[in-house]
């Protein structure tokens, strides 16, 4: 048998204070295909980039094949016989599959005998369950012909342990499932030990062998696939049910506000295109999408701000088509807070008051002004700085030079200001402090409660459970499921989310 | 701080430019300090040389503007030197046909050609780039190829003069469509105020208007515009169509105040020179006026280097060209130095 097992003894991994990984064993069989599964943050990627060598583990050790082994670097780790497949391709485009194999080489010759080295493929390739075309250009592969080079390519380099970091993401379901088949048949001949990284339960139940789960950091569970139910697995992902709001939820929902009909999109990547059939968030309600990103969120935000153009279907806001102009979202009172705030919301060179001035400028008392009134600019900073708690050294400073909490402050005392109707958020506590989250929620919640519709969209599901009245999930590009808050529970989000029909 | 560092960095890359420079020249055997001592003679020494100096930077502002206003939307334009061809064509080809009509009629339709045309050619640019996606350097540098051959073709046939013999020129503008000089003691022609007057207009648009902060958001950053709905395509085809006119200005004032014709005299590089301009003065308008008799300056004094130092008059293109690239690598140095950051002085670890 040529494929090695791996072991990892307490493995911790701390960036300041933060643990990203806290004492983690985990048993890898030789022969087997182990399923890693975790939450966005988990500490799945960190666990493995220490198995690699991109991180030295702050505590704890690592066993390949039985034996302790130190990993400086991947070149460490590749001489192990440990390798990697990325999310993302890492072919050269413009060369074909035998080029891409040979160059990948560490000792690649300077002068390359072709001929030579194509028999020496042709060879390897022989006693392999599938092949990969080897002399069209890479960039003319369909997605699942790259991902089976990606395998082979580590076979050929001698690869006998692999990590798959979500090889299938940019899969359609047919080709993952072939892909999959093809590294399941390559297990069983014991050629190679798989660690896949994953988030579609059905891919686990179909062809891991054990499991593994992660939560913040920390090892949630581990057993064999047929002893764990997909609930039990769900439970271990998303730990025990968050606690109910604390934060004081009152009014009444009142008329719909925003409203998707058969709303149609072509996607960022992947092969399916986005499908809103039907979305309505009504006045004092606030809808949350949840769902682990890359299945059409991003492409959701940007069919609602009109950077992406429908191919069918409407949006509509109080009643009316809705085109996202600058007129019709400020006599609608629409407010975007999209993710990462510093890159998709601030012009970060200009000053706090400014890029609070962003949504307001150009419009007087009596419509359009032609001319910057800076000194109501710098009075009306003053005034949301203090009434927002936005640390910054000067209403001039350089957005850029704040903190990614007060970041999030600004745009919000921007698009919060005034009177709201409808407010489009994404992620808004993301890589934020514990006490910077807490406040904008606060804010949202209180919106909510003012009256505003809120659609959220966010990848945390605590933050989802924590505001929202009614929950969809988002999964492959569509609505997979909606239900009130109360009547749905963490498991089965998590089992939607996972790609349960 | 951040203001304190627009200003310095720039200085500095110009002082490490000169340095470098000065190695050249020690290379070459001969002495920096005298072709400074020169420089400052011939460009800045005396009233004559002042004279010769400014009668140089109206040129230099347009095309110095034509390069920071589309720069302020992110958009890096070279093509300026077409845009002044195209536009003293215009602007020669116009003065011809309505020599009939009052002087200040003429000239303001003969202004209002060059204006136009320059704006089309450079808008084209901004245009595509919304539209098509072209990298809008490359084009703006081909389509200035383009206009020159185009204004070089057209002078030398459908407008040439027949009396132009040696040098194939549109037909001499009369008296009355000629920019004179302006009132204030020196020879220097209205160019150069006009000039000061678009850039002090081009700060007031961006500094001062709503439309100039759209603009700067949308350079600063697109997808925040995007978000905000800014009409950021409009912004775009305007700032670079609005470019172009002011290097179509330049055009017109070589035309009316210099050659009193168009031909090939119009191609003398201001347009490259301008991007040079432009980026000394981060794209600041009211920066580029300094900036603009610095480098005048440093082109009056060709002549006299070339007389009293036995150097090539290209001695000056090569030194511009040396201070370019040292400010290049100055601006990747934009907030890395701890200097400009107060906030980060106790961290040195």
């Amino acid at each position: 048998m040529q494929a090695i097992g791996l072991e990892t003894v307490g493995m911790t991994m701390r960036f300041g204070a933060l643990a990203a990984l806290d004492k983690v064993s985990v048993r890898i069989a030789p022969g087997t295909i182990h399923a890693l599964l975790g939450e966005n943050g988990a500490g799945k990627s960190t666990l493995v980039k220490c198995i690699m060598g991109f991180y030295h583990a702050t505590e704890g050790g690592l066993l390949v094949d039985g034996k302790e082994a130190r990993i400086a670097d991947p070149v460490d780790a590749q001489r192990l016989g440990l390798g990697m497949v990325y999310q993302h391709f890492t072919l050269v485009p413009s060369l074909t599959g035998a080029e891409n194999l040979v160059i990948s080489r560490a000792d690649a010759p300077p002068v390359i005998d072709w001929p030579a080295e194509r028999t020496a493929i042709d060879r390897f390739l022989a006693d392999l369950p599938f092949k990969p075309p080897l002399d069209r250009p890479v960039s003319r592969l369909s997605a699942g012909e790259k991902q089976k080079l990606e395998i082979v390519k580590q076979l050929y380099l001698g690869s006998r342990f692999l990590i798959l970091d979500e090889p299938t993401s940019v899969l359609t379901p047919a080709e993952a499932d072939e892909v999959l088949s093809h590294i399941r048949a390559l297990c069983q001949s014991g050629r190679i030990t798989v660690l896949l990284i994953t988030h579609k339960f059905r891919e686990v139940r179909r062809f891991a062998d054990d499991v593994t789960v992660l939560r913040r950091g920390r090892h949630a569970g581990t057993g064999s696939v047929a002893d764990l139910s997909d609930d039990r697995m769900a439970q271990m992902m998303m730990g025990d049910a968050p606690a109910r709001p604390v934060l004081d939820r009152t009014g009444t929902h009142g008329a719909p506000v925003l409203e998707l009909s058969g709303a149609r999109a072509p996607s960022l990547s992947g092969p399916n295109g986005i499908a809103i059939d039907e979305l309505c968030v009504r006045a004092g309600e606030i809808v949350g999408v949840a769902g682990i990103s890359g299945n059409g969120q991003t492409e959701l935000m940007e069919m609602l701000t009109r950077q992406r153009p429908l191919t069918a279907g409407r949006i509509a806001i109080k009643g009316r088509p809705f085109g996202a102009t600058r007129a019709e979202a400020q006599a609608l009172n629409v407010r975007y807070l999209p993710e990462e705030p510093l890159r998709n919301a601030s012009a970060p060179h200009m000053s706090v008051a400014e890029n609070l001035a962003l949504r307001v400028f150009d419009t007087g008392p009596g419509g359009p002004i032609l001319w910057l009134n800076r000194k109501a600019m710098i009075r009306d900073a003053q005034a949301r700085i203090a009434a927002y708690d936005i640390k910054t050294a000067s209403p001039h400073s350089p957005i850029a030079t704040l903190s990614g909490g007060n970041v999030q402050r600004t745009v919000l005392a921007r698009e919060l200001d005034g009177d709201v109707d409808l407010l489009i958020v994404a992620n808004p506590c993301f890589g934020l402090d514990f006490n910077a989250v807490a406040a904008i929620r606060g804010r949202l919640m209180a919106a909510r409660n003012r009256g505003v519709a809120i659609l959220l969209i966010s990848e945390d599901l605590d933050e989802i459970f924590e505001l929202a009245d009614r929950i969809a999930v988002m999964s492959c590009g569509r609505l997979a499921f909606v239900a009130q808050a109360g009547a749905t529970d963490v498991a089965e989000i998590g089992a939607y989310m996972a790609g349960r029909a | 701080m951040p203001r304190l560092e627009a200003v310095i960095l720039p200085l500095a890359a110009l002082i490490a430019g000169l340095a470098v420079f000065s190695l050249f020249l020690i290379g070459l055997g001969k002495s920096p300090l005298t072709f400074f001592a020169l420089v400052y003679k011939a460009g800045f020494g005396t009233g004559f040389s002042w004279q010769n100096t400014l009668s140089r930077v109206a040129p230099l502002l347009f095309a110095g503007l034509c390069v920071a206003l589309p720069a302020r939307l992110g958009l890096v334009v070279i093509g300026g030197e077409g845009a002044i061809a195209l536009g003293g064509l215009a602007a020669a080809v116009t003065g011809v046909w309505c020599g009939a009509l009052p002087g200040a009629l003429g000239l303001m339709l003969m202004a209002s050609a060059a204006f136009c045309v320059g704006g089309a050619w450079i808008g084209t640019v901004g245009f595509l780039r919304i539209r098509r996606g072209v990298n809008e350097t490359i084009a703006s540098l081909l389509m200035s190829y383009i206009a020159i051959a185009l204004m070089n073709h057209l002078v030398e046939g459908a407008f040439r003069d027949p009396a132009s013999l040696n040098k194939p020129s549109t037909a001499p503008l009369p008296a009355a469509l000629r920019v004179g000089d302006m009132p204030i003691g020196i020879e220097v022609h209205w160019g150069l105020g006009i000039g000061v007057l678009c850039c002090v207009l081009c700060w007031v648009l961006l500094d001062r208007t709503t439309i100039g902060f759209a603009a700067r958001v949308a350079g600063d950053n697109i997808r925040a515009a995007q978000v905000q709905a800014l009409p950021v395509g409009r912004l775009i085809t305007g700032f670079t169509a609005l470019g172009g006119a002011m290097a179509g200005l330049a055009g017109y004032f070589e035309v009316t105040a210099i050659h009193g014709a168009a031909n090939a005299s119009l191609v003398a590089g201001y347009g490259f020179t301008g991007i040079l301009v432009a980026f000394l003065a981060r794209h600041n308008p009211l920066a580029i006026i300094p900036v603009a008799i610095l480098l005048a300056g440093f082109q009056a004094s060709s002549g006299l280097i070339q007389r009293r130092m036995d150097l090539p008059d290209a001695t000056i293109l090569v030194m511009q060209g040396i201070v370019f690239v040292t400010l290049l690598l100055s601006e990747t140095l934009y907030g890395r130095l701890r200097l400009f950051r107060p906030d980060r002085w106790e961290q040195r670890a």
